[in-house]
């Protein structure tokens, strides 16, 4: 078990080095000058010049990669060009609703999937799983700004339960902020609701029609103990996984639904760095995430190994 | 000599039969073919020209005069949808070739020769790691906003998926007795790659491409919104829905209809791809 956790554990640190180079590569295929394209038509040649100086683009290509490497192994992911503060920090200052929108969408996600995957599975066939699957695609089909957009139109403009953006002004309440963020949990978690009832549907489908389920029913169990206590616990593990790989790919729609309801995220920071060529915050932002990403694999990866001892790595 | 050549029959020349038999693959083939008509023939069925002013008539609702109303330039709404269509149906047509063009490749080389194996596998890893939004913004800001651009971007990020679902087949065609024959029998192997593992590789393709084709309708609209993407002035469902929200109040309907194709679009070919996936890859059918 030791050696498939060490085998894993190399694997990662190896996916998490291209992830690195990718990043790295990225900026590299810009046509032309990434300091001039940074700094816009309006540059100097002097303030292109320093730019590439602090941004050590004079050096060889290979020093540059191993100065950008060095720099992440110890926790520096570079200088914001226009914000003018350390890149962890810019993206620290914008953590918040990004990461409470994340857990609510998730929250509602699960709320709405696992019952109706596991249903789905119980009576599959019937008119309930072929409008459950139906619905699941449907929301997989609907882009979720234009989603956002028409619970805007709803609920804020029309009933005006909710403003119709921002994140409540500076000095807000906890409750006020949370209060803003409901209709982009709600828009986030009901599309990303449609993968997770899938992969539940499928997982309870797969166990369903094990020996220990019908043992279980031939001893006379209720069924509502079959279903929960057998099937859906077991059923979990390949659950749990997509809701762990959920919640990273939720950072991507979060740059969407934040810029949607105008919320001060990471994902809407990323958006204003691209309009304003801020290379370094797109940078680390995409280390974040697709460090996340790589991570939480790597965690579901362990748990496998921890519950089930045929598991080799 | 045929018997080692000939690659195992497929299905093909009855697959129109075999969706026609499945209810759901056969309305999303039927949407999927009746959007791409609408645009295709556009100028024949639109009743306005696409940019054609009419200020007196600007956020009208949908009526007779304009079935989808008319937006804040009093452009016809049910116009500048079915030209829309021609644009994001291109763009989404060019990303699953340009993807499929990368990943074939990938995945030929990665499932073909042992020792590119690893290294390529741990790249395409490592391309997954990044959410498909995300990495497409990145490329786009890096590259520079273009339609062009965006098709590069997204065909890069979706390249990877192809050559995992390529490589995955390769692995198994590779090691099949008529593979072997034609080895022993001195054929090369460019040949082999593209008579013999190429052409069974298609049906597993073709389901992926189906999905990538929607994937990428709705990434693109996606970045189009955010401004990041396709520039304002073409007309695309994404950009139209993206200049609409600043008439979310007056005139919703804007960017009702660019959705609601965006949405007609993608869950036909979603339907299609599941009817093919259950057809061509009988393996596949449990996955999700």
């Amino acid at each position: 078990m030791l050696r498939s956790a060490l085998n894993r554990l190399i694997g990662m640190a190896i996916v998490m080095f291209l992830v690195v180079t990718i990043v790295f590569v990225i900026v590299r295929v810009t046509p032309g000058d990434p300091a001039a394209v940074m700094l816009g038509p309006d540059a100097t040649a002097e303030d292109i010049a320093s730019l590439r100086e602090r941004l050590g683009l004079n050096a060889p290509i290979p020093v540059q990669f191993l100065t950008y490497f060095g720099g992440i192994l110890r926790g520096d992911f570079g200088q914001s060009i226009f914000l003018n503060i350390p890149v962890t920090h810019a993206l620290w200052l914008r953590a918040e609703p990004t990461f409470f929108l994340t857990v609510f969408a998730l929250a509602i996600a699960a709320a709405v999937a696992l019952p109706v995957g596991v249903l789905s599975a119980y009576w599959r066939g019937s008119a309930f799983d072929q409008a459950a699957t139906m619905l699941a695609m449907f929301a997989a089909s609907i882009p979720s700004f234009w989603l956002g957009l028409i619970f805007m139109q709803i609920f804020a403009v029309q009933l005006g339960w909710f403003d119709t953006s921002g994140y409540g002004g500076p000095g807000a309440s906890f409750a006020e902020r949370m209060h803003h963020l409901v209709l982009p949990a709600v828009t986030l978690g009901l599309i990303s609701s449609a993968l997770i009832t899938r992969f539940t549907r499928a997982a309870m489908l797969d166990v369903l029609n094990d020996d220990y389920v019908r043992t279980a029913r031939s001893k006379g169990m209720s069924e509502w103990r079959v279903v929960v206590r057998h099937a859906f616990k077991n059923a979990l593990i390949p659950i749990l996984t997509v809701i762990g790989l959920t919640a990273a790919l939720l950072i991507s729609g979060a740059i969407v639904t934040e810029t949607v309801f105008g919320l001060p995220g990471v994902g809407s920071l990323i958006v204003s760095a691209v309009l304003r060529r801020d290379y370094p915050v797109i940078q680390g932002a995409l280390l974040v995430v697709a460090g996340l990403y790589v991570l939480v694999n790597f965690v579901i990866d362990m748990l496998y190994l921890l519950v089930d001892p045929r598991v080799r790595y | 000599m045929a018997a080692v050549t000939t690659a195992p029959a497929r299905a093909e020349p009855n697959l129109l039969i075999r969706i026609a038999s499945r209810p759901t693959a056969l309305a999303g083939l039927i949407v999927v073919t009746v959007i791409i008509l609408l645009s295709v023939l556009a100028p024949l069925i639109a009743p306005y020209a696409p940019s054609q002013l009419a200020v007196r008539d600007r956020l009208q609702g949908p009526g007779m005069a304009h079935l989808m109303g008319t937006d804040e330039l009093g452009r016809d709404v049910f116009t500048r949808v079915l030209y829309s269509g021609r644009t994001s149906l291109t763009v989404g047509f060019a990303v699953v070739v340009f993807a499929s063009a990368i990943g074939v490749t990938l995945g030929l080389v990665a499932g073909f020769f042992r020792r590119f194996d690893a290294p390529v596998s741990r790249l395409i890893d490592a391309m997954m790691a990044f959410p498909d939004i995300l990495l497409a913004i990145a490329l786009v800001a890096a590259l520079g906003p273009s339609a062009a651009n965006v098709v590069i971007a997204l065909g890069i990020v979706y390249a990877p998926r192809l050559a995992r679902v390529v490589r995955a087949s390769t692995l198994v065609i590779r090691e099949l007795p008529y593979v072997e024959a034609a080895r022993a029998l001195g054929v090369p192997t460019p040949v082999i790659l593209v008579r013999h593992v190429l052409r069974n590789v298609v049906s597993p393709l073709l389901v992926q491409a189906t999905f990538i084709f929607a994937n990428a309708i709705l990434a693109e609209a996606g970045l189009s919104f955010l401004g990041v993407g396709i520039s304002p002035d073409i007309p695309t469902w994404g950009t139209m829905i993206s200049v609409g929200r600043q008439f979310l109040d007056q005139a919703p309907w804007i960017m009702w209809f660019p959705g609601g194709a965006i949405i007609l679009t993608v869950l036909s070919l979603q339907l299609l791809g599941d009817g093919l996936r259950d057809f061509l890859d009988p393996r596949l059918a449990k996955d999700v």
